[in-house]
């Protein structure tokens, strides 16, 4: 599959946030400012890039109907794709685990901004998702898994810059006052997600 | 014992992985045979529904036994592979991922009061996850008799409800190749213009709203599995090629 | 005791996992287009929030903590794992029913983040009590949202018609878009903007 296509298909046309609506919590609740917002973005980036292709390989190599058939032929039969969100999840939880320690080492005031949410990762749905659809897409070879990854974490990026970059304009507009902050973002995004329905189904 | 040192941690994450494993796969292993059994039936439940015949799990394979007179494994060319039990043996995500030439696709012959009913299984891609079920064919191998769907993991309430009956009823009559054989499909559309279906020859049938996708995955996964069992439709078409004329004038009125 | 009582109250309004906390948004869009749907996962939900908060606070002295993250989401994994292998040979209509939720539950930020929040560091009554009482918080959000969702959106209440013919002739069309996640994130929204006017202790300063 062409690979530009691919790319810019996973940055906008599937875009995580608002074609499938994965990765909402962290979305809503980091994105007070851009800065922590460009910190989880990239954070997310990082950890869909390493793990998308890894759990290829462990979905090619080890879960899949058939995939043991490397170790000996009495194998071809077993099917562990059961096992696969378990592998998965421990895959991401252990990457995030590694990305928590960077942050908390090189950057405490991020560390400190993320909050609950760094941990949270590890359960953010586009994670997980980008790893799931990975497995549904059939991709043909290890470097297309990781464009997928990267696409996606860029896409993410993209979204959470924007409503974060959209939210410290509207600090300076009339939001009546129960709508200030979380009430008024999800309007906002649901308005935005809307827009990128124009997106959807286009084939590149 | 010091929580944080490295032993303590490397001993209870090989702890924790060895209970963890045991106990998933000792329930995985122990309850496989139940599961496998209500597949199985479920299956053939599937299968049979699309002839127009319901049935709960428990007397779905005596009916099954009943009605169903052949099972072929179908390959590209046409020719049938009798060495396959494709009941048993053949899973449709694996076989697609097979190349071209050994592939085989099953085919079941149902017979229901001296009628012949053909059986196919489809498989494709929805919004989230696969989806999957079958197709039965009239005699023509054109028009459809019935159709089952059938999903992993869409979205309850949109994509989901391809099973429903009210979408399963789309399909039936409607043809599936055009007056010069070609194989045209069904397309599941938004602009199909005709809500009570009154056109089976249109090769349309009407979206769900808020399900597009999914909707394309059916109208693709119905394209291309059908495209595997032209060659071998043309087989039998020539080989009783009066019998199917006959019953193309008959269908055209 | 009331002290113990404030773990279920508080996540009904000052502390509601979706409207203040900010977890379980995924699911509160997928699952709301019917009120059935929502009210399936909201009962998985607390029945897995309050097994692994119990699970995870009797570990709680135990777990070391470089490998906290994995621990806490290998143990509700496994758990609803669990459960779906033996739906899946018991029950079967059910477990087709449920396996769409699955995914869904393993990854709700909620259940992860009261782990981390609470069932850490606290004892194992009061962990189950704060399962329970967030998994209830989120529950009735869900099951409001899909109210609507449902209703406006296709004219049914659990599968059944809740618009009387009468509305249909006069004019009435079911909206469309109600169906669809954008719309869910604004009724969400709308509910925050009602839930805040009449708690003005949730109002966010600056």
């Amino acid at each position: 599959m062409d690979y530009a296509n691919l790319f810019i298909k996973s940055i906008f046309i599937e875009n995580m946030v608002f074609a499938y609506f994965l990765g909402m919590c962290s979305y809503l609740a980091v994105s007070k400012t851009v800065k922590t917002s460009i910190g989880m973005g990239f954070a997310v980036i990082f950890v869909l890039t390493i793990t998308v292709p890894l759990n290829f390989l462990i979905d090619q190599y080890l879960l899949q109907a058939g995939a043991l058939k490397w170790i000996g032929p009495e194998y071809a039969e077993l099917d562990l794709s059961f096992l696969s969100f378990i592998m998965f999840i421990a895959v991401i939880a252990s990457m995030v685990q590694l990305v928590e320690m960077i942050v908390e080492k090189f950057s405490p005031a991020l560390y400190g901004a993320l909050g609950i949410f760094l941990p949270l990762i590890a359960v953010n749905c586009a994670i997980l998702g980008g790893s799931l659809f990975m497995q549904i897409k059939d991709f043909s070879g290890i470097t297309e898994s990781a464009i997928y990854g990267l696409g996606s974490g860029i896409g993410w990026l993209l979204a959470i810059v924007a409503i974060a970059a959209i939210r410290e304009k509207i600090a300076y507009s009339n939001v009546p006052a129960p709508l200030k902050g979380l009430g008024i973002t999800f309007i906002i995004t649901g308005l935005m997600a809307i827009g990128f329905m124009s997106f959807m189904g286009i084939k590149l | 014992m010091n929580r944080d040192s490295n032993v303590y941690t490397f001993t209870f994450a090989t702890l924790m992985v060895f209970v963890v494993a045991s106990v998933l796969a000792y329930t995985s292993f122990s309850l496989k045979d139940l599961q496998n059994e209500n597949v199985r039936k479920e299956k053939m439940q599937n299968i049979l529904s699309t002839v127009g015949i319901k049935t709960d799990r428990d007397g779905a394979e005596k009916l099954f036994d009943q009605y169903i007179k052949e099972q072929l494994a179908v390959q590209s060319d046409g020719s049938i592979d009798s060495s396959v039990n494709v009941f048993k043996d053949v899973k449709l995500a694996l076989e697609l991922k097979k190349s071209p030439d050994t592939q085989d696709f099953p085919l079941y012959v149902a017979e229901i009061d001296s009628e012949k009913f053909y059986i196919i299984p489809i498989r494709g891609n929805g919004l989230w996850n696969a989806i999957f079920g079958y197709i039965s064919l009239k005699e023509d191998l054109n028009t459809i008799k019935g159709v089952v769907f059938d999903h992993v993991g869409e979205t309850a309430g949109l994509g989901a409800e391809i099973t429903q009956d009210w979408f399963i009823e789309r399909f039936t009559d409607e043809k599936l190749f055009d007056a010069n054989s070609k194989l045209m499909g069904i397309t599941v559309s938004k602009t199909n213009n005709d809500p009570s279906n009154l056109d089976k020859t249109d090769h349309e049938v009407d979206a769900i709203s808020g399900a597009t996708i999914t909707g394309d995955g059916v109208t693709d996964m119905i394209k291309e599995r059908i495209t595997h069992y032209v060659p071998y439709f043309e087989f039998i078409k020539s080989s009783n090629s009066i019998a199917v004329v006959s019953n193309n004038n008959l269908n055209l009125n | 005791m009331s002290k113990n009582k404030v773990l279920l109250t508080d996540p009904l309004d000052d502390n509601n996992p979706i409207t203040v906390q900010v977890l379980g948004i995924c699911s509160a869009l997928a699952i709301t287009v019917q009120l059935k749907a929502a009210i399936v996962m909201s009962l998985s939900v607390i029945a897995v929030m309050a097994a692994s908060n119990v699970i995870i606070s009797i570990l709680r002295d135990l777990i070391p903590n470089r490998i906290r993250i994995i621990v806490q989401l290998v143990v509700v994994a496994s758990m609803v794992v669990l459960v779906d292998q033996v739906l899946r040979a018991y029950a079967y209509d059910v477990s087709k029913e449920l396996s769409i939720f699955i995914g869904l539950i393993i990854t709700n930020c909620i259940v992860m983040g009261r782990l981390e929040a609470f069932a850490l560091g606290n004892g194992v009554w009061r962990s189950f009590l704060d399962g329970v009482g967030n998994a209830f918080g989120y529950a009735w959000i869900l099951m409001l949202v899909a109210f609507f969702r449902e209703l406006l959106g296709s004219g049914k209440l659990l599968g059944i018609q809740a618009i009387p013919d009468f509305i249909y002739e006069m004019g009435y069309v079911d909206n469309g878009l109600m169906l669809l996640s954008p719309m869910a994130l604004i009724t969400v929204g709308l509910i925050i903007w009602v839930q805040r006017s009449r708690n003005r202790k949730l109002i966010e300063q600056g």
